[in-house]
């Protein structure tokens, strides 16, 4: 069973990879949405400085979203999510092994390039590990919950559109404590409240999302 | 005594049976709101340092009650749905979900009213005002994602574990007030050491609740019975539609 999913893993990530795939879209995507930000509030430093740490959250969850409908529906479509779910997996584990793919194609990057968008908006160089640190507990809980709403939208007419809409309020907690932990950081708040609660919410939605998305699953290729 | 509820899950018994209630229910919801309105508009005080703007709670509160509720009632139809695949659960969630919306966005609306004259701003992002716009968000989610499939039960069922993911809001918007330290007031109605509200007000409030409670099983009837309607209508189309060649 761990090599199977290990397996799809490995599959979903060669795929993400090929010939600069989805990865490199998503992490060109959050850079431009974060570059995009001064044009429309004007370049004051202190004024960007403040704000750096919420656009950061807010473009990733973005660019998590632009891959997020493509998880499924991709082998939806050809046929081949019916075959892997012949194969030995349980749809939950099946949709964990596609979450953490999603992740380390698209997540991962995001945690690595924010430190260079922090620094384009000034923040103090001490903030850039916690904003690295809340990324890294703080994405996975989006693909996490961004699987739910892929498998739930499979088959559906503007599954494109619907996505966000389903994900998005879900994500909220994520966003708030991500981007609290990053302003505890600038201002020299206490780290530990916003750090745990994101772990939590990692913790809880590794054990509870896989049911859900491969609950969603399940009724997508009718039981 | 025992109800055989499993009377009740077939439509077409629970089509009759809501036929029967729903004269009563619509008086009930006419009878309670009359009273409701006077008690609430013209014999409570005003407070005393909020002056008549408090008499705005009377249709906030029982509004963000029936909110929570019918989502909570979303969820249960949503369980229900999932484990016995209930035909009935499948039409009281598409019944009441657009109902839950209504209540959530005259929170929204009348809490702005509200705020605007108390706390001088139409607006502001704390924890209770957020959840609840999260709240809206997450039923406008469920009436989408129940529109967007061509099978309407594949739709229903989706829209289930949608429901069932989002009840996690539920105690976030009950305690937010609790946990955080907001602008919204906490609890006064609903706490374990008793209301803290003054009899005088709590009277009409209730009074309130209940007409907006009968409001609810009124309108979840009328729609359901349209949507047992059109889901007959829908099942003879497919029979004819197979019977000829």
């Amino acid at each position: 069973m761990m090599r199977a999913f290990l397996a799809i893993v490995g599959r979903d990530l060669r795929l993400a990879l090929a010939g600069g795939g989805d990865a490199a879209i998503a992490v060109a995507f959050f850079l431009v949405v974060a570059i995009i930000f001064p044009f429309g509030i004007g370049s004051e430093q202190a004024l960007l400085a403040r704000i750096g740490a919420g656009v950061v959250w807010v473009a990733a969850l973005l660019a998590a979203l632009l891959s997020l409908e493509r998880v499924f529906a991709a082998d939806f479509e050809d046929g081949s999510l019916d075959l892997l779910a012949l194969g030995p997996l349980p749809p939950a584990l099946l949709a964990l092994a596609k979450a953490l793919a999603h992740w380390l194609a698209t997540g991962l990057p995001l945690v690595v390039a924010a430190p260079f968008v922090a620094i384009l908006y000034g923040l103090p160089p001490a903030a850039l590990p916690v904003l690295a640190l809340a990324l890294l507990f703080g994405t996975p809980t989006l693909s996490l919950l961004g699987a739910i709403g892929a498998a739930l939208a499979l088959g559906a007419r503007r599954g494109g559109v619907l996505v966000p809409l389903l994900v998005l309020p879900l994500c909220v907690p994520v966003l708030i404590f991500g981007a609290a932990a990053a302003e505890a950081a600038i201002t020299g708040g206490a780290l530990r409240l916003p750090l745990s609660l994101l772990a939590a919410f990692l913790l809880t939605a590794a054990a509870l999302a896989p049911w859900a998305a491969g609950a969603a699953l399940r009724q997508a290729l009718g039981e | 005594m025992a109800i055989n509820w499993h009377f009740l899950s077939n439509p077409a018994r629970f089509g009759r049976v809501a036929a029967a209630v729903l004269p009563w229910s619509a008086t009930a919801t006419a009878l309670l709101f009359a009273a409701g309105l006077w008690l609430a508009l013209f014999a409570s005080p005003d407070d005393y340092q909020q002056g008549e703007t408090v008499r705005i709670m009377y249709v906030h509160v029982p509004a963000a009650w029936m909110a929570l509720m019918v989502y909570v009632f979303l969820a249960v139809a949503g369980a229900m749905l999932l484990v016995w695949k209930s035909p009935l659960a499948e039409l009281a969630a598409r019944a009441a979900a657009p109902l839950g919306t209504g209540f959530t966005a005259i929170v929204l609306v009348t809490g702005a009213f509200w705020g605007k004259p108390t706390w001088g701003t139409w607006w502001v992002w704390d924890a209770r005002l957020t959840s609840v716009l999260v709240l809206f968000f997450l039923y406008l989610g469920h009436i989408a994602l129940d529109a967007a499939f061509d099978d309407p039960r594949r739709g229903a069922r989706a829209s289930a574990v949608l429901a069932l993911v989002g009840i996690v809001n539920v105690p976030i918007i009950k305690f937010s007030v609790d946990w955080w330290t907001t602008l919204h007031q906490p609890a006064s109605v609903l706490r374990l050491d008793g209301p803290t509200i003054h009899p005088s007000m709590l009277a009409p409030l209730l009074v309130m609740a209940f007409a907006y409670l009968a409001f609810f099983v009124t309108f979840l009837l009328v729609r359901l019975r349209a949507e047992i309607a059109r889901s007959r209508a829908e099942a003879l189309r497919a029979a004819a539609a197979r019977a000829t060649p």
